[in-house]
């Protein structure tokens, strides 16, 4: 099971001054984790100026959770917080009373998330996300 | 003894559920920064308590800490509902104080002012897991919805079995689109009013008195 290192290859550095890093994490990565896990692993990587997309994106719940630690994190001319985009919601209505009876979610969707002063999303559909990512 | 102690639970339980069922419930207003959550906060306050909430402008992120106003009776088709309003800071993923320069702010009032906004829309969202009953959610009519914080927003109070009432506010400025915001959420009613100028208020409390007494 993987653990919650902050970023995929164990490279925490953020010399890649020639480029954008972008971290994709499979779904079967973030299952073995907490949600507060999966929001160290996410925020760190942002904070780093890494994109990480996710497979099969966060849960409400931990979106809430996501939104209020990037709130406790931000900081003047360091870390303005995130943009995060997923493709918008197929009706939550088809998820079974049993699927919510388990707690099991459906419908996650790929989720894109990285640092606002560096990423802006130039157009979003059900079926296309296009953001623009700016070096450092 | 333990028979006894069961007892006494399943009685404390019931009688907890019948005050319980007395108390006013908490309904935050949610939404993004500027939608006139505020505005709409202080019109039920003024309409039915006679004081108002909080300061309202034009500023993003006016209201910085979440105000509760207690024990607001709406008197609707003959019986009274009382809630209690929760004014929330408007919800965001960022908080740049550059942008508040462009508003005639020093730079210290700005940094204090986006440090004051980020722990209110902690704060805010914690409320929102812990301590409402019900959200009206309100939206700038004159602004696209689609956004990825009303998406998430929705989603969250969905996912806690929240009711929520969904307002477009702002419909006596030009562009308002209030059908733009019902396409958005089609699985929620969508009430349109102005805030400001207290157009459609009477349905507003029709609604909220059907969906929170």
């Amino acid at each position: 099971m993987p653990g919650p290192t902050p970023n995929v290859d164990g490279d925490t550095s953020s010399d890649h001054d020639d480029g954008v890093r972008i971290d994709m994490i499979s779904g079967a990565r973030m299952e073995g984790l907490t949600g507060m896990e999966k929001i160290r692993l996410i925020l760190d990587g942002v904070r780093d100026g890494n994109i990480v997309i996710l497979e099969e994106g966060l849960s409400p719940d931990e979106e809430s959770k996501l939104i209020e630690v990037t709130m406790t994190e931000i900081s003047p001319d360091d870390f303005t917080g995130i943009e995060i985009e997923t493709y918008p919601k197929a009706e939550t209505n088809n998820q079974s009373f049993l699927d919510k009876l388990m707690g099991r979610k459906s419908a996650q969707k790929l989720t894109v998330i990285g640092p606002a002063n560096r990423i802006e999303t130039l157009h979003k559909d059900e079926n296309l996300i296009s953001t623009l990512v700016s070096r450092k | 003894m333990g028979l006894l102690t069961n007892l006494k639970d399943s009685i404390s339980r019931v009688t907890d559920g019948l005050f319980a069922a007395d108390e006013p419930k908490r309904i935050g207003i949610y939404g993004p920064p500027n939608a006139g959550k505020t505005t709409l906060a202080n019109r039920i306050a003024r309409d039915w308590t006679g004081d108002a909430v909080g300061p309202e402008s034009h500023i993003p992120h006016e209201t910085r800490r979440a105000r509760r106003k207690e024990n607001v009776e709406i008197e609707r088709n003959g019986r009274t509902v009382t809630i209690d309003i929760v004014d929330t800071p408007g919800v965001t993923t960022k908080v740049d104080y550059k942008e508040f320069l462009d508003h005639d702010m020093e730079k210290d009032d700005a940094v204090r002012r986006s440090r004051e906004a980020t722990e209110g829309v902690a704060e805010a969202m914690h409320w929102l897991r812990e301590d409402v009953d019900g959200v009206i959610y309100v939206l700038d009519s004159t602004n696209d919805p689609f956004t990825q914080v009303n998406t998430m927003l929705i989603g969250i109070i969905e996912s806690q079995d929240l009711p929520a009432l969904i307002l477009a506010n702002k419909t006596d400025l030009p562009g308002a689109d209030v059908q733009q915001i019902a396409n958005a959420f089609p699985q929620h009613e969508t009430i349109p009013l102005s805030a400001l100028e207290g157009d459609n208020m009477d349905e507003v409390y029709t609604k909220i008195a059907e969906y929170f007494g």
